[in-house]
């Protein structure tokens, strides 16, 4: 049997390049056109929240799919930007300059002594550290009344240089996609990096790394505390549209939940995680007067991805495309 | 004062054993087959439900308590038949994911089939008064959980350590293909160190009833307290699973008492902290 080549171990070649620009583009403009083409408000919601996971997804990702470490506490740099947004504009300004940055830089000053910790360890005792630490944050965010309690806070109306903005559903929607393009530039320009090789290296074989005299934890604390950056931009994002934060942004299901959009898009693809999202989030919609039962469905997506598709969709469209191009 | 003290370190160590109860299950598959399984606390749920359904019938604790690790050893054996025998050459961490799959469909069964209600469970009647411990009153079918944990333990360590079966068990854990090769049929003892966790599991569902109720959500509440046991234990290491149990057991109760907001604080931080101190100067893949 041919062992597996991963999609990034080789470089695309120019055909299988525009193969996957086209496309894309033509979605790009149709998501910048939609809005005046009288796409509903709801729709346009509908894909604020996808875009917003997708950042979500895609920041776990270099975690999950490039390093090889499986978080299960991702919610927690989620929840804390989001609760960083949610306090300075409640309490101090809701203007954006001052929130969004400071917000951002708690996600990531979080990250470095978690991170710092957490990598001391990989495998299954990675996962279940992860875990602790969002699940002591969650605790936080759910007995401080300083933090709203289980009440949550109410986020107030962001302002830019002392205007109000962000006002209506289709400013938000282009901001969304302005920030999910930039978000994914610079994702993307990571996993393209000499740094994002070297996590596909440690990912493939962490002691060959270490033989070679790469500082693996070094590395591996820089993913963590990139994953939580992006993150945290998830975090701003959803706790501006809402305009409301609860603990349940932290909690384990929420991790859980980002943890299945990698999977079923295909963990260590580029598109994979926003195809993930993509579904998760409308199967959410679709399925919302079941939503009783959507730990069955996503129980199931669990076993029958796990069982028959470790590698998710991309994965599979990848192999499909390899073997029409074989033939 | 000493009141107060007799009364938590008791209540702590009724925790403690029904902690060990399934830590011991989750700990002996993880040795053994390597699988972390997150259904675990499924497990647990299903043997208070089908107790509870059983006990309704036939009014008899015994019985209850009979019945539900019978499914649950059934159940176990053809998950680990049927499913997660093909699991074991992958990852661990498909492992992981498979199994918290069937955790969920698993709770969503459940609740499809006895609702979502808050079930109360009676204590069995030759234990249902209470001893009299300084002022208060402590009731007796808790300190007969304690002896079951206790017993449970001991007869464990001395089936493992002292016997044949134990023997070929600890062999399978350091190597499991020599043993194989030496023609003992290992996917046997692996289904049925499987099972015999499950059965734990589902007994220690139902003997648990009388104490925290049957609802659900409880399997989730259990399986995360039961993971921090095991992890705290080390995975696969039963003395550890007990030793861990009596310490997560402690932190809780007496968490629980003197500091009611930040409870699941302490047991989460003492796992943080285990862990990092068992990994301190070591290489990330060699902590175990």
């Amino acid at each position: 049997m041919k062992p597996p080549v991963h999609p990034l171990a080789k470089r695309p070649q120019a055909r299988s390049q525009w193969t996957v620009w086209l496309p894309l583009t033509v979605v790009i403009i149709t998501l910048l056109l939609a809005p005046s083409l009288g796409m509903s408000s709801f729709v346009q919601s509908l894909i604020i929240e996808i875009l917003t996971f997708s950042i979500l997804a895609l920041s776990l990702d270099i975690l999950l799919g490039y390093t090889g470490l499986v978080s299960f506490g991702h919610a927690a740099f989620f929840a804390v930007s989001g609760y960083a947004t949610a306090i300075l504009a409640s309490r101090w300004t809701p203007e954006l300059l001052v929130t969004v940055p400071i917000s951002i830089a708690c996600a990531a000053a979080l990250a470095l002594p978690l991170g710092w910790l957490s990598i001391r360890l990989s495998g299954f005792y990675f996962l279940m550290i992860t875990f602790a630490f969002a699940q002591m944050i969650y605790t936080a965010a759910f007995r401080w009344k300083w933090l709203g309690g289980s009440d949550g806070i109410i986020v107030p109306t962001p302002q830019l240089l002392g205007h109000p903005v962000l006002q209506s559903r289709e400013a938000f929607y282009y901001t969304a996609l302005g920030v999910f393009g930039i978000a994914c530039v610079l994702l993307y320009g990571v996993i393209r990096s000499q740094f994002g090789r070297t996590l596909l290296g440690i990912r493939e074989n962490t002691r060959r790394m270490r033989a070679l005299g790469y500082n693996v934890r070094r590395y591996k604390l820089g993913a963590f505390v990139i994953a939580a950056t992006f993150g945290g931009v998830a975090g701003i994002l959803n706790a501006q549209f809402n305009l409301f934060v609860a603990p349940d942004s932290a909690h384990w299901s929420l991790s859980a939940l980002v943890l299945v959009m990698v999977l079923i898009g295909g963990s260590g693809y580029p598109l994979g995680p926003i195809i993930g999202a993509f579904i998760v989030i409308s199967l959410q919609h679709w399925l919302s007067s079941y939503t009783e039962y959507w730990g069955l469905v996503l129980g199931i997506l669990f076993i029958v991805l796990i069982t028959g598709a470790r590698e998710g969709i991309a994965g599979i469209t990848a192999a499909l495309w390899g073997a029409r191009r074989m033939s | 004062m000493a009141e107060f003290l007799t009364i938590q370190t008791l209540n702590s160590l009724v925790y403690s054993m029904l902690l060990f109860l399934l830590a011991l299950g989750l700990s002996l598959t993880f040795g053994l087959l390597r699988v972390v399984n997150l259904a675990h606390g499924a497990f647990f749920l299903l043997g208070a439900y089908v107790g509870l359904s059983t006990w309704r019938y036939t009014h008899s604790f015994v019985a209850a308590a009979l019945v539900a690790p019978a499914i649950t050893v059934v159940i176990g054996a053809l998950l680990e038949k049927l499913w997660l025998m093909r699991f074991y050459l992958r990852a661990e961490l498909d492992q992981v994911i498979l199994t918290f799959g069937f955790a969920l469909v698993f709770a969503d069964i459940m609740k499809m089939l006895w609702g979502k209600d808050i079930h109360g469970a009676p204590a069995p009647p030759a234990f249902s008064d209470a001893v009299q411990v300084g002022n208060f009153a402590f009731p007796s079918y808790r300190l007969v959980l304690i002896g079951v944990g206790v017993t449970l333990f001991t007869a464990t360590w001395l089936a493992i350590e002292r016997t044949r079966i134990g023997a070929l068990i600890r062999a399978s854990v350091a190597d499991r293909v020599m043993v194989a090769g030496l023609g003992f049929n290992v996917h046997f003892l692996f289904t049925a160190i499987f099972a015999f966790g499950t059965g734990l599991a589902g007994v220690a569902g139902w003997l648990a009833a009388p104490i925290t109720g049957i609802y659900p959500g409880l399997d989730f509440e259990v399986l995360i307290t039961t993971l921090i046991v095991v992890v705290v234990g080390g995975l696969g290491n039963i003395t550890g699973a007990f030793w861990a149990s009596l310490l997560i057991g402690a932190s809780e109760t007496y968490g629980k008492a003197l500091l009611p907001e930040f409870a699941s604080f302490v047991i989460f931080g003492v796992m943080a902290a285990v862990l990092l101190f068992r990994s301190w100067g070591r290489d990330e893949e060699e902590v175990e």
